[in-house]
C-alpha cells in the first residue's frame, strides 16, 4: 500500500518520500535485526567454526579439521542412542500425540453436558510447567510408592519400573506428554467446528454412517491441521531436553542444582535426545567442538523439518492481499 | 397425497421418533462415559499430588493414596524453605520483565511484517520462521562464551532477559498472522486524517489487536516461567539467581525420600499459571487456536 501511494503521487518529492518509507520501514525492524545478527546469524557462525576447532573454553582454539565431526560420529557413546531414541519418540510418541489429540477435540465437540468442565479439565495438564510435571509424574509412577503401580497391582496388572526400566522410560515419559495434550486438543477443536455443516447433512442425505461421514467428511477438512500437527511434533521433539533430562536425574536419584554431574539419559541411555548431547558436551565435558557439531545436527533437523512444513502449508507464510 | 400414505407417514414417525431418541440417549451416555474418563486421566495426577503434598513424612513413604492426618504446614514449610521466596522473585522478574521487552520490542517489527510490502520481506518472514523453529541449543555455546567470557553477566538471569529486548520470533510470527487480518482501510483512514505510520499503530492497530497482544503476552510469560534450558545454562553457579522451574528439582535432591514435602513444591510451582489460566481462559485458547489454524 505504502509503494501504491508513492507511486500514485509521483513528482518532484518522491524520490524523498522512498527513502523515507525505507528509512520508516528500516526503524521498525531495527530491534529485529540487531536481535537476529546478534542472537541468531553470529552464533550460527560461531559453531560452525567452533566445530572444526579444539577448544575447551579456557586455552585458545586450535584447527582440528573433521575430528570433532568423527569423534562425535564414531567414538562418542551418546551420539547414536540419542537419534535412535528421537526416532522413537518421533515415531510412536507423535503419532500416539496425534490420535489422541484428534480424538480429545471430537469427543469435547460432542459433549453436551458440562462442556466448559470438560475443557477445562482437559486443557489444564498443558499448562504445568515441564519440570513440576515431570516431577509429579515421576512420582506417579516410581516404582515402590507410586499410586501408578499401587492401583496396577491391586488389580492384579503387572507393575513396570517406569523411568527406572530403560524398555518403560521413553512410555512413561509418552504417557507425560499425552497428559498434555491440551494445545493439539484446542487446534484440532477449532478446525473440526470449521468443518461445514452442510457437507454433513449431505452424507446423510446420501445414507453415509458416522463413519463415513468422518472418513469422507472430517478428514479430508482437517487433514492440513493433521499434517501441521505432525510436522510441529516432530520439530518439538527434536527439542525435547527438560521432560526426559528431569524425568532421569529424579529417577537415578542423582539430583540438585550445580552438586553432583549428572550422566544424561538414565536408565541405561534410554533418555537421551539431541539437546542433552549439546549440553553433556560443552558444558559437562568442556568440549566447545563435539558440542558445535551436535548442535549443527540438530540445526539441519530442525531445518529440514521446518521446511517441509512451509512448503506443505503454503498459508503458512500468509499474504498481505 | 393419498390417504395411505397421510395415515401411515405418522404412526412411522413416532416409531422412527422412538428409535431416534433411544439413539441419542444411547449416544449421549457413550460420549459422556468416554469423557469423564478422559477427565479423569487429566484431573487424577492433580488430586494425587495434592494428596501427597499433605501427607505426613513418615505417610509418605507408604503406599496409601489418602492422608491419615493433613499437614498444610507442608506447604509453609516449602514456603518458608531458604531460597523459596528468592526463586519466586527471579522467575516473576524474568517472566515480568521479558514479557514487557518482548512485546515493546516485537510489535513493530511486527506491524512492518504485516503491512509494508519490500525488498526482503519474504527473507525476513523466513528468518522469523526458522528462529521460531530453532532449538535453543544449537546456538547456545556461542551464546554462553559471549555472555559469561565477554560481558561476565554468568550467574545471573540478565543474558537471558536482555535478548527479549531484540523481539521474540513467535511473538512476531502470532502477532504478524492476527495483524493481516485488520482490513488497511482503517489505517489508510487514520493516515487521511494526518496521523503517521507510529501514530496509527500506536492509536488504531493496537486497540483492534488486544486479544492477539494478551495471547502472545501469556505465552511469553508462560515460556519465561516454565524455562529449565535458560537458567540451567546461565544461573546455575549462583543459586541466588535461581528461578522457580530451577529450584524445583534441588527440592527432591533435599528431601530424596519424602515426597510429600517435594510434591508441596510442585504444587507451588503449578499454582500460579492455573491461577492465570482461570483469568484469562478465553485469550489462551484463541492464542492456542491462532497458531495453527489461522494462516
Amino acid at each position: 500500500m505504502t509503494t501504491a501511494s508513492s507511486v500514485v503521487k509521483s513528482g518532484p518529492g518522491l524520490r524523498g518520500k522512498q527513502r523515507r518509507d525505507r528509512l520508516r520501514i528500516l526503524a521498525f525492524l531495527s530491534p529485529w535485526l540487531i536481535g537476529v545478527s546478534v542472537f541468531f546469524l553470529y552464533p550460527l557462525i560461531s559453531t560452525v567454526y567452533f566445530s572444526f576447532m579444539k577448544y575447551d573454553g579456557f586455552t585458545p582454539p586450535t584447527w582440528t579439521g573433521l575430528k570433532n565431526w568423527s569423534y562425535v560420529f564414531t567414538d562418542y557413546p551418546f551420539f547414536w542412542p540419542a537419534l535412535r531414541n528421537t526416532l522413537w519418540l518421533v515415531i510412536v510418541m507423535v503419532t500416539l500425540r496425534v490420535l489422541f489429540g484428534l480424538g480429545i477435540g471430537l469427543l469435547i465437540t460432542k459433549v453436551k453436558t458440562g462442556a466448559g468442565f470438560f475443557r477445562t479439565a482437559f486443557y489444564l495438564p498443558y499448562l504445568a510447567p515441564p519440570v513440576a510435571a515431570t516431577m509429579a509424574f515421576a512420582f506417579l509412577l516410581n516404582p515402590g510408592t507410586g499410586p501408578v503401580n499401587n492401583i496396577l497391582g491391586s488389580i492384579g496388572l503387572p507393575q513396570p519400573g517406569w523411568f527406572n526400566d530403560p524398555a518403560w522410560s521413553k512410555p512413561a515419559l509418552t504417557l507425560l506428554a499425552l497428559w498434555g495434550i491440551g494445545d493439539l486438543m484446542v487446534i484440532f477443536m477449532a478446525s473440526l467446528l470449521d468443518v461445514p455443516q452442510d457437507q454433513y447433512e449431505a452424507a446423510s442425505l446420501d445414507g453415509a454412517g458416522a463413519w463415513q461421514k468422518f472418513r469422507y467428511v472430517t478428514l479430508p477438512n482437517i487433514s492440513p491441521i493433521v499434517l501441521f500437527a505432525v510436522v510441529t511434533g516432530i520439530i518439538q521433539t527434536m527439542q525435547y531436553y527438560t521432560q526426559p533430562l528431569v524425568a532421569g536425574k529424579v529417577a537415578s536419584g542423582v539430583i540438585g542444582g550445580s552438586g553432583q554431574q549428572f550422566q544424561p539419559g538414565y536408565p541405561e541411555n534410554s533418555t537421551l535426545t539431541l539437546p542433552q548431547l549439546v549440553y553433556n558436551l560443552g558444558f559437562q565435558r568442556f568440549d566447545t567442538g563435539g558440542a558445535s557439531v551436535v548442535a549443527l545436527v540438530l540445526f539441519a533437523l530442525a531445518m529440514l523439518f521446518t521446511a517441509l512444513l512451509m512448503r506443505r502449508r503454503s498459508g503458512f507464510l500468509g499474504t498481505d492481499d | 397425497m393419498t390417504m395411505t400414505t397421510s395415515l401411515t407417514a405418522p404412526v412411522g414417525l413416532t416409531a422412527a421418533g422412538r428409535t431416534a431418541r433411544r439413539t441419542r440417549a444411547l449416544h449421549w451416555i457413550a460420549v459422556h462415559s468416554l469423557a469423564i474418563a478422559a477427565a479423569l486421566f487429566f484431573v487424577l495426577p492433580f488430586v494425587f499430588v495434592a494428596l501427597t503434598a499433605l501427607m505426613s513424612d513418615q505417610q509418605a513413604l507408604t503406599r496409601n493414596l489418602w492422608p491419615d492426618s493433613w499437614h498444610w504446614e507442608n506447604l509453609r514449610t516449602v514456603w518458608e524453605t531458604p531460597g523459596f521466596l528468592t526463586w519466586w522473585k527471579n522467575t516473576l522478574l524474568y517472566a515480568g520483565l521479558g514479557t514487557a521487552l518482548t512485546l515493546l520490542s516485537s510489535i513493530p517489527v511486527a506491524y512492518a511484517l504485516a503491512r509494508f510490502r519490500f525488498r526482503g520481506r519474504n527473507l525476513a518472514l523466513m528468518l522469523v520462521i526458522a528462529t521460531m523453529m530453532l532449538p535453543p541449543q544449537v546456538v547456545i555455546v556461542p551464546m554462553y562464551l559471549f555472555w559469561a567470557k565477554q560481558l561476565h553477566l554468568s550467574g545471573t538471569l540478565w543474558p537471558l532477559i536482555i535478548p527479549m529486548a531484540f523481539t521474540d520470533a513467535f511473538t512476531i510470527f502470532l502477532l504478524r498472522q492476527f495483524l493481516l487480518t485488520i482490513p488497511k482501510d482503517y489505517v489508510d483512514a487514520a493516515k487521511v486524517d494526518g496521523c503517521g505510520e507510529f501514530k496509527a499503530l500506536v492509536r488504531i492497530v493496537l486497540p483492534m489487536a488486544r486479544p492477539a497482544i494478551a495471547a502472545v503476552a501469556l505465552f511469553q510469560f508462560f515460556y519465561c516461567w516454565n524455562d529449565y534450558f535458560g537458567p540451567q545454562i546461565y544461573a546455575s553457579e549462583n543459586p541466588a539467581a535461581w528461578t522457580l522451574s530451577y529450584g524445583l528439582e534441588s527440592f527432591k535432591g533435599a528431601h530424596h525420600t519424602n515426597w510429600n514435602l517435594t510434591m508441596a513444591a510442585t504444587l507451588l510451582v503449578m499454582a500460579p499459571v492455573i491461577i492465570l489460566f482461570f483469568f484469562a481462559q478465553k485469550a489462551f485458547i484463541e492464542g492456542v487456536t491462532l497458531t495453527g489454524v489461522k494462516g
